[in-house]
């Protein structure tokens, strides 16, 4: 769990504005609202991450795909499930 | 009152030269940047060697945010944005802050076609059905603005910014366009210029047409020959020239170098009439456009003491050479000085005027003009109507004031702009 939330947080920090610091991710934070991340990115984010993880996400799951916290539980769910 | 225009700053992504120190100690010597790649081996092209600017040593983390840079993969943005990003610093400014752009700048940058590689990326995972996976970025690195939406995102630019394309005149266009901004008092500065990608996907179609050189494959550096009796093409090349223009009165309220100035230009087409085709010029357009530029900026055609032709290395060289004369009214001893960079870098295609305006306005500030390179055989049509020794073989200790640069391209079209050494009056 620790693994994978280390691993999301060294994918999202490639995506983060000059201005906000990697230590600013947190479980609850908001890519687009609090870390500034351009929404175009996100949809980047969501491809690095079905690829360190080897899963594939669904439109929906990006849909709610929010915070940190929401992209590490859909990661979970999706591992669990394979 | 309309502005007078300068040339505040220089930026350059050449194959003999990445930055202007570099670029102008490759063209005072005459070095080529001309080389064999073993791609285009493999891939069976006639013509196996091209002008590519090395980028290699170039630490890109000074030019593009790491965002920027995950999954670029168009060369023309590296050479764009890092000829255009040194032009601007050149020229003494800097990036603006997050909030508010500079409403007085703008970006005119060309390019015939953005993102090549990128978009065959993007064709495969397309054909693959996988769409999905395309990422965020194969539109912007492939559209053809994207070169000065980049740039204009960089700097902070507020006023027009705008990517132009007409084949290998794009260069001078996009210069002559951010001229006619500034002198109409629409803008205060524009980044203009203009890029091409390199590799077999820009080049391929070239090499189909059989019009690059074919038997040099293991002789790169002697193969691109402008003005000689033994040229046998262009070689294509590849990279970005960058020019800041800026009204003088801005100019001097920065205290900011200036290189020349621009006093005038003109850009035309052929028609495609008149013997003019897609591929071929039409000579009295050509003439014209010329002309017209000379008037424009108000100087007598007797006062140019410098040319830098569009002189490719294909048999049409002789035929330019002829329209320059009948433009000028001037020939044999009478003639200016007139050379072609394109003998050390090849045919630069979208970018070949703006790096070669860029190598033109720097014989302003080394007073001297840059020697041709591998045309010691000087083709008996040339030399029969202007003197060879307005052909210089090196560079030569010659200040000139006066320099004319034109530009021409598939679809019948020319453009020329008139520089002129700067001073106050």
């Amino acid at each position: 769990m620790q693994e994978r939330y280390q691993k999301l947080k060294e994918i999202v920090q490639i995506y983060l504005p000059d201005d906000v610091s990697a230590d600013d991710i947190q479980l609850e934070s908001n890519f687009t609202q609090e870390l500034n991340i351009n929404s175009a990115n996100l949809v980047d984010i969501v491809l690095d991450v079905e690829d360190t993880f080897d899963i594939m996400l669904e439109n929906e799951d990006m849909d709610g795909m929010l915070t940190v916290a929401d992209a590490l539980k859909i990661i979970d769910t999706k591992i669990a499930d394979k | 009152m309309e502005n007078r225009v300068v040339v505040t700053g220089l930026g350059v992504c050449a194959p003999n030269g990445t930055g202007i120190p570099e670029f102008t100690s490759s063209l005072k010597q005459g070095k080529s940047g001309i080389r064999f790649h073993t791609e285009l081996e493999k891939l069976k092209f006639g013509c196996q060697i091209a002008g590519k600017p090395n980028i290699n040593d170039v630490n890109l983390n000074n030019y593009f945010t790491n965002v920027q840079l995950k999954g670029l993969n168009a060369s023309g943005m590296f050479y764009g944005v890092i000829a255009g990003k040194d032009a601007w610093e050149n020229a003494g400014l800097s990036p603006l802050g997050s909030e508010s752009p500079d409403w007085d700048s703008g970006v005119i940058f060309g390019t015939g076609i953005l993102g090549v590689d990128k978009f065959r990326e993007a064709i495969y995972q397309v054909d693959e059905g996988n769409v999905r996976r395309l990422g965020s970025t194969s539109v912007v690195q492939t559209m053809a603005s994207g070169i000065s939406a980049y740039l204009g995102g960089m700097l902070g630019c507020g006023n027009q910014v705008t990517t132009n394309s007409s084949a290998c005149t794009t260069g001078t266009e996009a210069i002559l366009m951010g001229y006619e901004r500034i002198k109409s008092k629409k803008a205060t500065r524009m980044l203009v210029g203009s890029c091409s990608d390199s590799g077999p996907y820009v080049w391929g179609g070239f090499d189909a047409m059989r019009i690059l050189p074919r038997s040099f494959n293991d002789n790169p550096t002697k193969a691109s020959r402008p003005l000689s009796e033994t040229a046998s093409g262009f070689v294509p090349g590849s990279g970005a020239g960058a020019l800041v223009l800026e009204s003088l009165e801005s100019a001097k309220r920065r205290g900011a170098p200036i290189y020349g100035e621009i006093v005038g230009g003109a850009i035309n087409s052929g028609g495609q009439r008149g013997g003019g085709t897609m591929t071929a010029p039409n000579n009295d357009a050509v003439i014209r456009c010329i002309q017209a530029a000379i008037k424009d900026a108000s100087v007598n055609a007797d006062e140019i003491d410098a040319v830098n032709g569009h002189l490719t290395a294909t048999t049409k060289d002789p035929m330019e050479i002829q329209n320059w004369c009948n433009a000028l009214g001037r020939s044999g001893t009478d003639f200016p000085y007139i050379n072609s960079f394109k003998g050390m870098f090849g045919h630069c295609l979208a970018a070949a005027g703006s790096i070669e305006c860029v190598g033109a306005l720097l014989q302003f500030r080394e007073n001297q003009v840059f020697g041709n390179v591998n045309c010691e055989d000087v083709h008996p049509e040339i030399s029969k109507i202007i003197d060879t020794s307005k052909i210089p073989q090196t560079t030569i200790d010659f200040a000139p004031r006066i320099i004319a640069k034109a530009s021409f391209g598939f679809g019948d079209v020319n453009a020329c702009v008139i520089f002129k050494a700067f001073s106050q009056d």
